[in-house]
């Protein structure tokens, strides 16, 4: 049998044919999840006529987005979906509490390598960082798939992305794919699903993975992988929720390659107001800001907190700076605050936040005022995205975000450590 | 048949651009027509009319899976959007709540802000009204044309369960 990617054998698997790229394929979902959007997705299912969830087992929800509910109509939708849960006796719900809904799922042992996963929710991608094909959809045809369990995929093409080389220090991760993205625009992987192989990757911690996949969809990607490892077992072993399958593309198989190096690539931002506009730090450095924040479901965990103690390490942020730090989830506030991270933060002023994603997408705790500038570790600086359409957003790895929130301009992080 | 006035924009018009993040704790519809686009264009909510059609560059719908991007622009009375490309979420929400997608790059070029548009789905033609010039797109696969001639994936998928 000729040779087959890793988005065709999910998908064969998925759909019980021989998927090939451009094929389009009715798959069976393994696991399906939405956030406050629920409350959305409920009315499809209700007007749909539908009567129950085809598997109660396969279905997470959370909340994490608006937590605690930022306005009375948030508040509404927790308590429709809430409601839900209860009559329907859905298993796995998380509530206000837990974090954001890429970080739990991971923490929580719910995500597994070859899974199908489908979320509402772009970012959903993210699972591709433990080997599950995982891709964002909207909350009617999710409706669709808690009616039926099955959802329409084309089945993508497949991009190899080779990191060549390791990151030097006080590059990261979110460097690398804000390059790879600057350089292939914020359409270059439309529609495909994204391989990120070589040794850069496999050099990274598996939170240095969950960037790459995370990041994906800001160049259309409609999922990206990396493949597990001894890290990825590592970190799967003691949680992993069933029995799994590991699934990699096979030698030989259809593909593009495309080769970065990144063995010296410098810190990399991105400027207003898209993602793919990315620079050198160097190139920026200098620009006054307002505000920095460090969270997000792209840079919120344990490792990304770390790394901005270590820049700021008690030192007082500059007096105009606000300095905004959400863990991305429960377990890493806990991680965080029992190692001294969170007081160290706090120290230097931070203002710490509950786990949540409120900020990066402008919900609440945290907007922007009209000519406002922020530098910000999470995924997204359209227009508008932080608050107002008149404030600027920068993103950036959270070294360089702390490195300007400690000189109140965007500053060079290699400048401000040893 | 589709026909309606050209709104134009440019590439990569995002999903925060169509409908900021700051107005979705309210999912009452009206609140979304209200506030559509209006960060690319504070003019479009309030002279928008019901039949107009987007015209836009690469990429449309870039960013969230916010379903309520192309429920806002319906609702405001978008009858259609052209791009040159679109952003996989977008383009799979549009269809599901029964807004007419076309990817036609040929037609960003052809057309003005105003401009009378007609537009047939299953023929994969529109017919820029005035000048009768003619361009033609390859038309959705049927099973999508399906979906929006059902009134969107609600009514597909009642009819489907019954």
């Amino acid at each position: 049998m000729a040779a087959k990617t890793f988005a065709e054998k999910v998908l064969s698997r998925a759909s019980g044919k021989d998927a090939r790229a451009g094929d389009i394929v009715t798959a069976r979902i393994d696991l399906a999840m939405s956030h406050e959007n629920a409350a959305l997705v409920l009315k499809a299912f209700h007007e749909m006529g539908a009567k129950s969830i085809w598997s109660r087992e396969k279905v997470v929800l959370l909340f994490d987005h608006r937590v605690p509910a930022s306005t009375v109509k948030a508040a509404e939708s927790h308590r429709t979906v809430r409601e839900f849960v209860r009559a329907e006796k859905i298993p796995m719900f998380y509530d206000i509490r837990e974090g954001v809904c890429h970080q739990v799922l991971p923490e929580k042992g719910h995500i597994l390598p070859g899974m199908l996963v489908v979320g509402t929710d772009s970012h959903t991608t993210t699972y591709g960082a433990f080997g599950a094909f995982a891709t964002g959809i909207g909350a009617t045809e999710m409706a669709a798939v808690w009616a039926t369990g099955e959802l329409w995929l084309k089945v993508p093409e497949t991009m190899r992305i080779v990191l060549d080389g390791t990151l030097p220090k006080h590059s990261s991760a979110k460097d690398a794919v804000l390059r790879v993205i600057g350089d292939l625009g914020a359409d270059g992987a439309d529609y495909k699903c994204v391989e990120f192989i070589g040794q850069g990757v496999d050099a990274l911690s598996i939170s240095g993975r969950m960037v790459l996949s995370n990041m994906c969809v800001e160049m259309g990607a409609k999922a990206g992988v990396c493949f597990p490892d001894k890290k990825t077992m590592d970190f799967l072993r003691p949680i992993a929720r069933s029995g799994f399958d590991l699934v990699r593309s096979d030698q030989g198989s259809e593909g593009e390659e495309l080769m970065f190096d990144v063995s010296a690539l410098s810190p990399q931002v991105a400027r207003p107001h898209s993602v793919d506009n990315v620079v050198a730090v160097e190139e920026v450095e200098g620009i006054p800001i307002d505000q920095a924040f460090i969270g997000s479901c792209t840079n919120g965990r344990m490792e990304d907190l770390v790394a901005a103690e270590g820049v700021l390490g008690g030192k007082k942020v500059d007096d105009g700076v606000r300095l905004i730090v959400a863990p991305a989830s429960r377990e890493v506030y806990i991680e965080a605050s029992e190692a001294g991270v969170l007081a160290s933060l706090a120290r230097s002023g931070a203002v710490i936040l509950n786990p949540g994603c409120g900020p990066c997408l402008g919900a609440h705790e945290g907007l922007l005022a009209p000519g406002e500038r922020c530098i910000a570790t999470t995924n997204r600086n359209f227009r508008g995205r932080m608050g107002s359409p008149q404030a600027e957003v920068y993103l950036a790895s959270p070294e360089t975000v702390a490195a300007s929130a400690l000189k109140g301009e965007i500053a060079d992080p290699r400048e401000v450590l040893p | 048949m589709i026909s309606g006035r050209v709104w134009k924009f440019g590439d990569h018009v995002n999903t925060d651009l169509i409908i900021p993040g700051r107005y979705l704790d309210d999912y009452s519809l009206k609140n979304l027509a209200a506030h559509v686009m209006e960060d690319a264009d504070p003019d479009f909510p309030k002279k928008v009319r019901p039949g107009d059609i987007i015209v836009a560059g690469r990429n449309f719908g870039c960013g969230s899976s916010r379903e309520q991007a192309p429920l806002a622009l319906k609702h405001a009375g978008v009858s259609a959007v052209v791009a040159a490309s679109f952003a996989r979420i977008f383009y799979r929400n549009a269809i599901n709540v029964a807004l007419p997608v076309i990817i036609c790059p040929e037609a960003v070029g052809l057309v003005e802000n105003g401009t009378e548009l007609r537009i047939d789905m299953e023929r994969g033609e529109m017919e820029v009204m005035g000048n009768g010039a003619r361009i033609a797109f390859k038309p959705l696969p049927e099973f999508l044309i399906r979906i929006l001639d059902e009134g969107g994936l609600v009514a597909f998928t009642r009819k489907k369960l019954q």
